[in-house]
């Protein structure tokens, strides 16, 4: 059974088709990547799944839920979380405010209630800095809680993206990029790390990514998109040896005597 | 270290109440009223600056939501019998011609009604975002200022209100004020006030984090609209006379300035500078006035100090966008280790100088 199911989906904007009947699955605990040149629509899936575009046509399952079009943040309360190609953490806010932010779409209390400080906010706030307290130690940020978030540096950043998408109890996590501006040894952290944190949270993860020896190296299966339209679909050895990924990438070689 | 702030804040608090005790009883009745609109300004500049310092929306329709507090509580507590007086030309309708309430209830009632008016305006306005919500709000305020113009029947058309009591005092508005400070710090503190922080930052990924959008941005909203119509009341209870054109967009920017001013995202800093700009407009009173300067006689022109406040809120905008207080809320702590500025400057080190 899986867990997200794309059926069909397309997306066009104006006379230009960004993603062309998408077709995908993905198993609960899975590992899945998506890769593709520049402007192949990869981002657009995510947005796709995550609410920010609506889909022209197609559906997009989630645990047996239709969610297409759904508002994004509906779809991240059903448990869909995601992080930004190009970080998108809240900067002036404290490290510890960015995860708390992430919780607050699970509060019960009301808003006056929250004003009034009653009990059972007061509760839900303690349990919360408890909770974001220990995710941040988990994810090696301790150090830095009341640092304003935009002065971390770039690994950093990027670490507490996830842990902010962490926050919000996830099922599923889309990860846009994670390993971007990285170099080996960081990427090679990053894995192990988006490895660790599936198995503790018991996640199912998407992501995009360019650098290809963290997407051969992490992913089950990997999907591969040219121009909006899925060229190939496999495990990471069959996409490495696909002639039509090989061509995508690297680009056709022409008859030089003609 | 807490256990000394409580007590700098209780001394502070108490010596408050003996200087409003005293102002009450001793001070001159123009300094009172000064005050007295400088408590009030402070209420107007923190309700503004939940919307536009702590969410982040654009609004210019305060001054709406001030006229809607303003009628709604002067109405309330007018007599029948003033009320008959005063609706010359077009008789007060039914209900309203009779009816009077208590001053706190008028002004609570006026703050739900200006909340609601809010509710209604930002249901649709909050889906803009930036400058156009920016003018969607001003044009919503002018809206109002021009049904109170024409419904003779409620609000006296462009007669305005006369005779209304004026119960406002000290202990009304800086009791307000302070009311105000605390529930609003409180909100700002809490889950729900990070929540508008995050729509402030960046209003994607907080959306991407399940924060609904138009539930918090109403949220925000509609509780600084009724902190305005909590103002609007005091202001006119406290002047005694309002009118429609009171309310024009002249209102709004004044208190925009005091917000620029003390930073965008402080509520202290709001409270602040609310008092610097009202001491300030009456202190430069004379540059209305036609100045000698022995040498040379400048010709006074009314509107002088709008000139100021216009240039210094450039000023603020172009080089120290900060304000006074950023966004941060005032502490003891750091109170109590204020240097003036520049100090570290012939200690040869930046070291405390602060970026962006």
């Amino acid at each position: 059974m899986p867990i997200l199911e794309l059926n069909q989906i397309t997306m066009q904007f104006g006379g230009l088709t960004a993603v062309k009947d998408f077709d995908m699955e993905i198993n609960p605990g899975e590992i899945v990547g998506l890769i593709g040149p520049n402007g192949a629509g990869k981002t657009t899936v995510f947005n796709m799944i995550t609410g920010v575009y609506k889909p022209t046509r197609g559906a997009i399952i989630f645990r047996d839920k239709d969610i297409t079009g759904l508002r994004p943040d509906l779809i991240t309360k059903l448990g869909i979380a995601r992080t930004f190609q190009n970080i998108r953490l809240f900067k002036g806010l404290s490290v510890m405010e960015n995860v708390l932010i992430a919780n607050h779409l699970h509060i019960k209390a009301g808003f006056m209630e929250a004003i009034a400080k009653l009990p059972r906010y007061r509760a839900e706030e303690k349990a919360m800095i408890a909770k974001s307290t220990a995710l941040l130690e988990r994810v090696g940020l301790k150090d830095n809680l009341n640092d304003p978030a935009g002065s971390l540096p770039y690994g950093l950043q990027r670490r507490l993206e996830i842990a902010r998408a962490l926050a919000t109890s996830p099922k599923l996590m889309l990860l846009d990029e994670p390993a971007a501006g990285m170099n080996p040894k960081e990427a090679e952290d990053l894995t192990r790390f988006i490895k660790e944190i599936r198995d503790e949270f018991d996640l199912t993860i998407f992501l995009i990514e360019h650098h290809m020896d963290v997407v051969m190296n992490i992913s089950q299966r990997i999907y591969v998109l040219d121009y909006g339209v899925a060229i190939a679909g496999g495990s990471p050895a069959e996409i490495q040896s696909n002639q039509r990924v090989i061509e995508a990438y690297l680009g056709v070689e022409e008859d030089v005597n003609h | 270290m807490r256990q000394r702030d409580r007590i700098l804040t209780l001394i502070a608090f108490l010596l408050l109440i003996g200087f409003i005790y005293f102002a009450e009883g001793f001070l001159d009745i123009y300094i009172v009223r000064v005050l007295n609109v400088c408590a009030i300004y402070a209420i107007l500049g923190m309700s503004m600056n939940l919307i536009n310092g702590f969410t982040g929306l654009f609004s210019l329709g305060h001054a709406g939501f001030m006229a809607v507090g303003a009628y709604t509580t002067a109405l309330l507590t007018m007599s029948p019998a003033v009320k008959e007086q005063i609706f010359y030309m077009t008789p007060l309708i039914k209900p309203l011609d009779a009816i009077m309430a208590p001053f706190p209830i008028a002004l609570i009632l006026g703050g739900i009604l200006a909340a609601f008016v809010g509710y209604l305006i930002g249901a649709p306005a909050l889906r803009l975002k930036g400058d156009y919500l920016a003018i969607a709000t001003l044009g919503f305020a002018e809206i109002i200022r021009v049904i109170f113009t024409n419904t003779q029947s409620i609000t006296n058309g462009a007669l305005g209100l006369k005779g209304i009591p004026a119960v406002t005092n000290l202990w009304w508005s800086f009791g307000g004020m302070i009311l105000t400070a605390v529930v609003l710090l409180s909100l700002i503190n809490s889950s729900y006030g990070r929540a508008f922080k995050a729509i402030r930052e960046d209003e994607i990924a907080a959306e991407s984090m399940g924060i609904d959008l138009a539930k918090h941005k109403n949220l925000s909203f509609v509780t600084g609209a009724f902190f305005a119509g909590i103002g609007g009341g005091l202001l006119g209870n406290l002047l005694g006379t309002i009118d429609p054109k009171m309310f024009s967009f002249m209102f709004t920017f004044n208190i925009l300035l005091i917000i620029v001013l003390g930073g965008m995202g402080s509520i202290t800093g709001s409270i602040i500078s609310a008092f610097i700009v009202t001491i300030a407009q009456e202190v430069l009173r004379f540059l209305d006035e036609t100045m000698n300067l022995g040498f040379i006689v400048i010709k006074g022109k009314v509107g002088m100090r709008a000139v100021v406040f216009s240039a210094l809120l450039m000023i603020v905008v172009l080089f120290y966008r900060h304000g006074l207080m950023g966004t941060t809320e005032f502490s003891w702590e750091r109170f109590l280790n204020w240097k003036p500025p520049f100090y570290r400057f012939g200690k040869g080190t930046i070291k405390g100088c602060k970026n962006s």
